[in-house]
Order: C-alpha cells, then sequence, then structure tokens
C-alpha cells in the first residue's frame, strides 16, 4: 500500500471560521481499501475533515488530493488553480457519505431514494437502478421495506437506507460522520453490522467519525485522534487504544471509557 | 406620450389635499379595527359560549370582498334611516373588516400567554377585569404590535377602495383629473408612487418596532 | 378549523342560498347573479394561474438568478407587493392606452390580479425552499447531484407542501380582489350587484345573496387546498423523521 500514491490526501489544509481556526494545517493520507476511524472530543475538528473532502465546506489553505488529481483545485498551464463546478463534480463522484440525521429524502420510498440520483446523476436506466437498488437493500437487510417511506421506519433501518442510497452511486471513498449518534441503543448495532459487512465484502476506503470506541478498536486499521484542530496521535487501534502514547488521547480515552 | 412635468406639479396641490384624506381615512379606520378587533377577542375570553358564533361572523367577514361590504353599508343604513355619508359608511367598513383580521391577531397574542399567568391571578384572587387589564393584556400585545402594524399597511393599500363610493381620496381624484383631462398618466402613477413610497417607509418602521420590541423582551 | 368544521359552513351556506334563492323577494336576482360569479370564477382561476407562475418564476430569480434577474424580480415585488392592487388594475386600464398599448378589460383584470397576488406568492415560494431543512442539499451533494437536480427532485416537492397553506390564503385573496374588476366595467358578480342595487334598490336582498356566494366559493378553495394539501404529504406525515 505504501508504493501506491493514497486514495485522499490532506496537503497542509486550514479551515477557519472568522477568527477560529476549526482545522490547522492537517496532513493525512489515507491509503486505498484502508479502514480510518476518526475520534475527539466536539469541536476538535473531526466532522470538518469529512465535509471538506465530501467538498459541503471550502478550505482556505492546502490542496485535497483524491486518488492522485486535486479536488478542491485545478491543473491549469502546470499550475493549481481554485477549481471550477464541473470539476469538482468529476471528482467528488468518487466519495459518498452517509450523515449522522441520516438526510433521506423524506417523499420518496426507500427504494426512490436509492434509485434517484443513479438515474439522475449517472443516466442509469430506471430497470438497471432498480436492480442495483434492490440488491443493495437486500444486503442492508431490508428488501422487506423497499416500499416504505422514511417516516415509516425506525431510526435504524432509515441509516440503513441512507447507506444503500450511498453505496447505490459505487463511490470509493466512503465517508461515515456520526452515523450512529443519533440512534437509539438498541438499534445501533444492526447498523454497525451493515458498517462491518460493507468493509469485508467491498474494497471500499473507509473514512469514519465515530464516539464507538469498541467498533472503532475492532473494525479500523488506523485510528487518528483529533484535538483542537490538529491530529495529535494517530497509529493502530492496538496501539492507540491499548498505550497511548499522548497524555491528552489518554485522558480523552479514559473520560470516554468511563462513561461506558 | 411623455410626461409632462408642468401638468404634474399643476395636480400635485389636489393630490396633496386628497392624500389628506387618505390618511384620515386610514388612521379612523385603524382606530375602529383596533379597538373593535380587541373587543371581540376579549369577548371570545369573557364570554365562552359565544366563541363559535364569533368565529362564523369574524369568518364571514374575512371570507368576503371588502368592496362589497362597503357597498353594503353604504346602502344599508339609509333603509333604517341612518343616513351616512360616503366617508363615514366607508370607514366603517373598513373598520369592521380589520378588526376580523386584528381580533385573529389578538388572539393569537392572547393564546401565547402562559396558562401560569391566568392560574396565578386566580390565586392572588384578582378579578377577571384586572387580570385581564394589568396581567394579561400588557403582556400580549407587544409581541402582536409588527403584525397589527402589517395591518394597518394592508388596511392604507385598501383605501382606494373607497373612489367606488366616490369618497374624494388619492385614488377618485386622480380619477376625476384623468376623466377632466384625458391625462390618466401622471396622475394614477403620483398615486402609485406614493403607496408605494408610505409602504417602503412603514415596512422600515414596523422592522424597527420589532427590533426595539425584540429587544425591550430580552429574549 | 378542522376540514369537517369548513365542510359543515360549506353546507350550511349553500342551504341557506339555496332557501333564500327559492323565496319571492329573491328569486328574481339570482340568474343574474349566477351569470355574474361565473365571471368571478373565470377571472379568479385565470388569474391564480398567472400568480403562480409568476411567483414561482421570480422567487427562483431571486435566489438563484443572476444579478440583473434578480434585481429586476425584486423591483417587480416591491412594487406589486407596496402598492395597492386598486392601483395597479386602474394604472394598466386608464394609462396602458395612453401609451398605445389597448388590451381588453379582461385580460387587464386577469394580469393585474396575477402581478399582484403573484408577488406576495414569491415570498411564499421562497420561504418554503428557505424551510428545507439543509441536510436535504446536503444528501444531495453527497449523491453529487447538480443544483439543478437537487432543485427539482428533491428541494422544491417539499416546499411545494408548505406553500400549499400560505398559497391557499393568497387564492382567497385573489378570489376578493376580483371584485375590483367590477370598477373597470367588468361584469362580475360585484358588478351585477351594484348594477341591480341601483335599479331596484333592494340592496338586503342582493347584498344578502352576494355575500353568500362569495362565501360559498372561499370555503370551496379553502377546502380544496386542506385535501390538496393531505393527498400531496401522503408519505410524510405518518410518524416522524430524524
Amino acid at each position: 500500500m505504501t508504493d501506491q500514491q493514497p486514495m485522499v490526501r490532506f496537503d497542509n489544509v486550514s479551515k477557519r471560521y472568522g477568527a477560529l481556526t476549526v482545522l490547522d494545517g492537517l496532513t493525512l493520507d489515507i491509503g486505498r481499501g484502508e479502514k480510518v476511524s476518526i475520534i475527539g472530543p466536539s469541536g476538535s475538528g473531526k466532522t470538518t475533515v469529512l465535509r471538506m473532502l465530501m467538498t459541503l465546506e471550502t478550505i482556505n489553505d492546502g490542496v485535497i488530493w483524491v486518488e492522485g488529481e486535486p479536488l478542491t483545485h485545478m491543473e491549469r498551464n502546470g499550475r493549481l488553480v481554485p477549481a471550477d463546478l464541473a470539476h469538482i463534480r468529476k471528482i467528488r463522484a468518487k466519495i459518498g457519505m452517509v450523515f449522522q440525521s441520516f438526510n433521506l429524502f423524506p417523499h420518496m420510498t426507500a427504494m426512490q431514494n436509492c434509485i434517484e440520483a443513479p438515474i439522475t446523476v449517472l443516466g442509469m436506466k430506471r430497470a438497471e437502478a432498480e436492480a442495483r437498488a434492490a440488491e443493495l437493500l437486500d444486503m442492508v437487510g431490508l428488501s422487506q421495506k423497499k416500499d416504505h417511506y422514511p417516516s415509516q421506519l425506525s431510526g435504524g433501518q432509515q441509516q440503513r437506507v441512507a447507506i444503500a442510497r450511498s453505496c447505490a452511486m459505487r463511490p470509493k471513498i466512503m465517508l461515515f460522520d456520526e452515523v450512529t449518534s443519533a440512534l437509539d441503543p438498541e438499534l445501533v448495532g444492526e447498523v454497525l453490522e451493515v458498517i462491518r459487512k460493507l468493509g469485508r465484502e467491498h474494497d471500499l476506503t473507509m473514512l469514519m467519525v465515530t464516539h464507538q470506541m469498541g467498533f472503532a478498536r475492532e473494525f479500523s486499521d488506523r485510528v487518528c485522534f483529533f484535538h483542537a484542530g490538529k491530529i495529535c496521535e494517530q497509529g493502530p487501534p492496538g496501539e492507540l487504544f491499548g498505550a497511548p502514547k499522548n497524555e491528552r488521547t489518554r485522558q480523552f480515552l479514559n473520560a470516554v471509557l468511563e462513561a461506558g | 406620450m411623455i410626461w409632462d412635468w408642468n401638468f404634474t406639479f399643476e395636480i400635485l396641490p389636489k393630490l396633496a389635499g386628497a392624500a389628506l384624506v387618505t390618511i384620515e381615512a386610514t388612521l379612523l379606520g385603524f382606530a375602529i379595527a383596533a379597538t373593535l378587533g380587541l373587543l371581540v377577542a376579549v369577548a371570545r375570553i369573557a364570554f365562552p359560549r359565544s366563541a363559535w358564533g364569533i368565529s362564523v361572523v369574524v369568518e364571514l367577514v374575512r371570507s368576503t370582498p371588502l368592496l362589497i361590504q362597503i357597498f353594503f353599508l353604504y346602502f344599508v343604513f339609509p333603509k333604517f334611516g341612518v343616513m351616512l355619508d360616503a366617508f363615514t359608511a366607508g370607514v366603517l367598513a373598513i373598520g369592521v373588516h380589520y378588526a376580523a383580521y386584528c381580533s385573529e391577531v389578538y388572539r393569537a397574542g392572547f393564546d401565547n400567554i402562559p396558562r401560569g399567568q391566568w392560574e396565578a391571578s386566580i390565586a392572588l384572587n384578582l378579578s377577571s377585569w384586572t387580570t385581564l387589564r394589568d396581567i394579561i393584556v400588557p403582556q400580549a400585545i407587544p409581541p402582536i404590535v409588527p403584525a397589527l402594524g402589517n395591518y394597518l399597511v394592508a388596511l392604507f393599500k385598501e383605501t382606494p377602495l373607497l373612489s367606488a363610493i366616490a369618497v374624494l381620496e388619492l385614488m377618485q381624484t386622480a380619477k376625476i383629473i384623468g376623466s377632466e383631462t384625458f391625462r390618466y398618466t401622471e396622475p394614477i402613477t403620483l398615486v402609485g408612487l406614493f403607496f408605494l413610497a408610505m409602504s417602503l417607509v412603514s415596512a422600515a418602521l414596523i422592522k424597527a418596532l420589532e427590533i426595539m420590541l425584540d429587544r425591550r423582551m430580552a429574549r | 378549523m378542522g376540514i369537517r368544521t369548513l365542510v359543515g359552513m360549506l353546507v350550511a351556506a349553500v342551504l341557506v342560498t339555496a332557501l333564500l334563492a327559492m323565496l319571492p323577494g329573491y328569486s328574481l336576482f339570482v340568474p343574474e347573479l349566477l351569470r355574474g360569479a361565473l365571471l368571478t370564477v373565470e377571472i379568479a382561476v385565470l388569474g391564480s394561474l398567472v400568480a403562480v407562475v409568476l411567483g414561482v418564476l421570480a422567487a427562483l430569480a431571486r435566489m438563484y438568478g443572476p444579478a440583473p434577474v434578480r434585481w429586476l424580480a425584486t423591483v417587480y415585488v416591491e412594487v406589486f407587493r407596496g402598492t395597492s392592487a386598486l392601483v395597479q388594475l386602474f394604472w394598466l386600464f386608464f394609462v396602458l392606452p395612453q401609451f398605445g398599448i389597448l388590451i381588453d378589460a379582461f385580460t387587464v383584470a386577469v394580469l393585474a390580479l396575477g402581478l399582484n397576488v403573484g408577488a406576495y406568492g414569491s415570498e411564499v415560494v421562497r420561504g418554503a425552499i428557505q424551510s428545507v431543512a439543509r441536510g436535504q442539499w446536503e444528501a444531495g451533494t453527497a449523491l453529487n447531484m447538480s443544483r439543478a437536480q437537487m432543485l427539482r427532485r428533491i428541494i422544491l416537492p417539499q416546499a411545494f407542501i408548505a406553500m400549499i397553506p400560505p398559497w391557499g390564503n393568497l387564492f382567497i385573496e385573489l378570489l376578493k380582489s376580483t371584485a375590483l374588476v367590477s370598477l373597470i366595467t367588468l361584469s362580475d358578480l360585484a358588478f351585477k350587484a351594484q348594477q341591480m342595487n341601483q335599479t331596484t334598490f333592494k340592496t338586503i336582498p342582493i347584498f344578502t345573496l352576494v355575500l353568500l356566494m362569495y362565501l360559498v366559493m372561499s370555503l370551496c378553495v379553502t377546502i380544496g387546498m386542506r385535501l390538496l394539501e393531505k393527498r400531496a404529504s401522503a408519505g410524510l406525515s405518518r410518524g416522524r423523521t430524524a
């Protein structure tokens, strides 16, 4: 994995809101097929990392690279200039995101949610899109609910539909933004199971912001601990959770594990 | 047809006089609307059994055109021996029409007062009248003042309807000028601009009022 | 008020009207008034169509258009909201001919009312689009949809439902404003009422019937919009989403 170019590269990226610096010179490489968990206290900038990659936020400094091509910029005459919308959409096609608040389209059934983007964006034929969606809804265990509206589904079911919806666009990189934080505790497991499945069966690069430490430990290849807009410590989960090198990491893990 | 500036300046004095009539009608009409509306809203609370009947009447007034109501009052009163001039009949009609809207605004204001205020008043053995006067109304009114202000502006913009019963306000005066001189462009455009100007000014005033009230309520 | 109360009021109003229409002092006015009511409905329906089209266009122009288009839409909205419907009607009726533009009274009426209500309508549309949760836009971005696709497929369908009640109120305002066209010689319900009153002076029967007829039309609009709202939000209102 080290001699291939990284799937995602954050190259000295900063994000500011007025006087507040949310991310400070972030440099991070994500390898192809790597599963990375991002943990840290609120306000540490973890969600911003995901949002910038998904182009929901602009960046103030630095460049984000996806599979060797710049996402936030484009090459013109050998130089890098801010990217236009057409370029952004081209690169963005490789990235998908699942949100904390699901953001399913309330006026569409589960099936319709999953075929919407493949038809309008990828120009797929309806029959093909429906076949793909049926497969994905089956993978997340919701074939029975394909004609149900979001309001008729539990939180866990909605989140699983959201995952199927994202997968329908066949992204190479999947972003998970605290996807179980809004769920009742008994529904968390079913969503984590789907994520595990995705990780096992597909060669997806996954970037997850999560509070589920147990899951992060068992599932990730690497864990990044963020603090005050910078990566405080990162490493394989066994190391970071078992023997954290940094005092702040230790404090955070103690506080989190105490809270259960 | 080019704009005749000489003509414009000629007719300005007449229009200015008519503007006074328009403003008079607006203020009197709103005075009736605000007062009557408050009485109706209070009646709903004071006499709960009348609430249904009041709702029906309010719905009737709000669902039918003001123009018809103006005609109705203007032509009905003489039948009962009461001779009203056009201005009075018109202002009355406008007042009653907007009283229906204002009563709904007051009602929303009263509904927003937490039950606890009423209950505390009962616990202190205050009379219903005192409760309304000293506790409920002073709390209910400030938040709804902007909404009332909006109806004042709406009422102002409906005064041209009085031209239908020949009240010499702005629209009627403009029409008379037009029919006498065959130049409609200048008078009607000027009337339009006057309303536009007053509308924008009052919108800004209401905005400022809203901000001032928000600060006072210290939310 | 619930739909049941409204339907109850409608039935009551229709019954009272029908009963009155059978009385000798009232029945002679009914045919003419009905003819007037027909014209009123025609103008109201056409005016409403114009208003909806203009309202949506102006709102989209103000939110997403290039600067000159945005400016034009803003001027349209401010002018037509800030001036009186009757002034606008008279301006189109009396002033346009002075510029050589000759339009018949019916078209003037539909245009004036449509322009007036459309201006208020654009604010309703804008408010409804803005009320759609930001998460919906973000989900569309995550699925790599273009802004036009997001608007068309995700945002506007949801905004549509939020728009229905305020548009219902605007349609009723438009219906009431049709009475103004009687002042530019169109033989609508209000004109017929005035005309018959001037000749027979039977004010009370005539205007009672007229008020009831407007009430019936108003209630029909209100009930119709409530039913539309129910149908449009069919999948949405069962249970809750996060």
